[in-house]
């Protein structure tokens, strides 16, 4: 069965219509928008909370959205084993209302940084990168509020439960402070909830699945998930 | 009624870039004796009760669970009553 793809639409959310895009007329899934005010998620089998800034990242990115309606069933359904992907903003979401550790802070730089940047995969022994070939992925990122945080007690926790799923490395894979674009704690990228079932990540695959671009490292994670839903 | 008063601030181990920036203006600006500026919130509001009691867990709550991130963040509070 190919999976079906909720992308839940905030007021402030600009990343939401790429999302559509990718799912829906390149990778060829079925895929709905589902405004922030409803409640019903529509029988995704795979929700999106997309980049963007919404409710204009006032008081704290995603301190707001986190409250809208439709969170409250993303929560029931992320807690009862449904999959979540946030991205960018829809990460700092997650963080928000406490799907996923942790918080995210100002880029180190101040800058809000828009580039492509390279992940190694941390983990495979989840849905999101189970059937990924290689071992590092070019995807781009754009945030000024990437700046991953958490305390000590909770990094080790990550680590133990093999949480941590991307980690900003160079070209060849090396993961120092030069290859740190934010000053992420840990190089951390991207990471999942205990169970697996729940993504957060800074960087856009969205923005990387047509082939026109030059790039569909963003495709292989979204077609890795939908290879879950296959088997 | 009563007027609140949030003040919020991030822990003292969490990184404040904004801060460094600023203080890098003071320098700029010859203050050099300026040290460890760090950028908080304030954020004010009434709130419609004649009780305390209702008016100061309504403050606590609404602080914890939107104003602040307890992750990152500590807040105060102060109330005064107004007519």
């Amino acid at each position: 069965m190919k999976p079906k793809f909720g992308v839940v639409v905030f007021p402030g959310s600009n990343c939401d219509h790429d999302a559509y895009y990718s799912l829906k007329k390149i990778l060829e899934y079925q895929t709905e928008f589902i405004w922030h005010k409803e409640k019903d998620l529509k029988r995704s089998d795979v929700i999106i909370l997309p980049g963007g800034f919404s409710y204009g990242d006032y008081l704290r990115t995603g301190a707001i959205a986190r409250f809208s309606p439709i969170m409250d069933s993303v929560y029931k359904f992320a807690e009862d084993g449904g999959v979540v992907i946030g991205i960018c903003n829809g990460f700092q979401i997650l963080l928000e209302i406490g799907l996923l550790p942790g918080v995210m802070i100002k880029n180190e730089s101040l800058k809000f940084v828009c580039k492509d940047v390279f992940l190694s995969i941390e983990n495979r022994e989840n849905i999101f990168t189970k059937s990924i070939k290689q071992n590092i992925l070019k995807i781009p990122i754009a945030h000024g509020d990437g700046n991953y945080f958490t305390d000590d007690a909770t990094s080790k926790e990550l680590e133990k439960n093999n949480q941590i799923l991307f980690r900003y490395v160079s070209s060849d894979g090396k993961a120092d402070s030069e290859s740190n674009p934010n000053g992420s704690f840990k190089n951390i990228a991207g990471i999942m909830n205990k169970r697996k079932n729940v993504m957060g990540l800074m960087p856009h695959p969205e923005r990387c699945c047509n082939p026109l671009l030059g790039n569909i490292d963003g495709s292989l994670i979204f077609r890795s998930v939908a290879q879950h839903f296959l088997n | 009624m009563f007027k609140a008063t949030v003040i919020i601030k991030r822990r003292p181990k969490i990184l404040d870039p904004q801060g460094k920036a600023v203080e890098q203006g003071a320098k700029l600006l010859g203050f050099n004796n300026v040290k460890q500026t760090r950028i908080g919130k304030y954020i004010e509001f009434f709130v419609d009760t004649t009780d305390k009691k209702i008016a100061e867990n309504e403050v606590r709550e609404y602080s914890e669970k939107l104003l602040s991130n307890p992750i990152m963040e500590d807040f105060d509070f102060t109330l005064e009553e107004v007519k």
